[in-house]
């Protein structure tokens, strides 16, 4: 796919085509539902087999299963409060489905499913319509006050409900642009790089010298690529647990 | 009763000592390095201008009324993404002083 006639083709890894064969093409199953489906047997996978045991001695699976639970419950408690404690099967669903995506798409071959604007838009529309349903659903008719802060001047109301609405509706959008477009914006870097190793090396003599430059910046890439994987996946979970905050407190 | 209290002071100073505790528990925020902070203000804003302007021309659109609401929507979309930045960087209130 990479460097045929000389183009670079970063985009062609981000393409959807039908998986399983027959079944899938009929049905409209593609590659990125097979990694979503892959993300989440991987994710019952660990939670169970991983405590299988429940030891009170920890094997390798099973503390991986329990700091990535103590990991995300630390979080919500810390930022929900003690009350949050019931949305944790939500942050903790959403925070490992983004994790694995994202990492399952480091793998060669793989397709990451988080490059996609549409995938992240549908988590990202689930948290806004949960967190605005927590939020009229403890707060009934109150809710609304959420657009005019305290404080403000009366006739500042006009300008002041318009932006906070904006601004309220604007989250899901930074939401699931900021995952898309770092998931997506790290794939291309990396397919570029590894374009031009395969370019330099058919240079002749100095070629396979010059192209240890890019695969040097590769490896180093991919390891940052780990990085933006596990830290996307946090910070999509803990900006879902400020929001949660705001739903709940109100401010 | 008392035993166990002793114990558990012992316990605690051992673990204070050894640094097991972290010391500020719960703490944990955003990252903030300097591009992850310049990416995410770059974000807020372009988000809010998205919602502004597609409010703005679906309105247009409905009302007939081009390009009014759409220039009321992008000025309203502008601030709401400056509105956001600063809410990036203000201390947010509220958070933890339960």
């Amino acid at each position: 796919m990479a460097a045929e006639g000389n183009a670079i083709d970063a985009l062609g890894q981000f393409v959807l085509y039908p998986a399983l064969g027959q079944v899938g093409s009929a049905v409209g199953f593609t590659n990125s539902n097979l990694y979503m489906v892959f993300a989440g047997v991987l994710i019952v996978a660990l939670m169970v087999y991983g405590m299988r045991e429940a030891a009170m001695v920890p094997g390798r699976m099973q503390g991986l299963a329990e700091s990535a639970y103590g990991f995300i419950d630390d979080m919500v408690v810390a930022q929900v409060g003690e009350e949050g404690r019931r949305f944790f099967p939500f942050v903790f669903t959403l925070f490992m489905f983004i994790l694995f995506g994202n990492m399952l798409g480091l793998f060669p071959y793989a397709f990451t499913f988080t490059s996609h604007i549409t995938v992240t838009f549908a988590l990202a529309a689930t948290v806004f319509v949960l967190v605005t349903a927590v939020a009229i659903a403890l707060h009934g008719r109150k809710f609304f006050g959420y657009f005019m802060p305290e404080g403000a001047p009366m006739w500042l109301a006009p300008i002041i409900i318009p932006v906070e609405i904006v601004s309220y509706l604007s989250r899901p959008i930074s939401l699931s642009v900021r995952l898309f477009a770092n998931m997506m914006a790290g794939h291309v870097m990396l397919k570029v790089f590894a374009t031009f190793v395969v370019m330099l090396a058919g240079l002749g003599t100095v070629g396979p010298v010059l192209s240890l430059m890019p695969l040097a910046l590769n490896i180093a890439l991919v390891a940052f690529e780990v990085l933006v994987a596990f830290l996307q996946a946090y910070v999509f979970a803990i900006l879902t647990c400020i929001y949660l905050h705001d739903a709940v407190h109100l401010h | 009763m008392d035993d166990r209290e002793a114990f558990a002071k012992r316990l605690a100073d051992a673990r204070a000592k050894s640094g097991l505790d972290k010391p500020e528990r719960g703490k944990r925020a955003l990252p903030s390095s300097t591009w992850g902070v310049g990416l995410r203000a770059g974000v807020e804003v372009v988000s809010a201008l998205i919602v502004g302007v597609v409010i703005g021309l679906g309105l247009d659109r409905w009302l007939g009324t081009t390009p009014w609401l759409f220039l009321l929507f992008f000025v309203l979309g502008a601030a709401a993404g400056v509105s956001n930045v600063y809410r990036l960087f203000a201390p947010r209130t509220g958070v933890r002083k339960d």
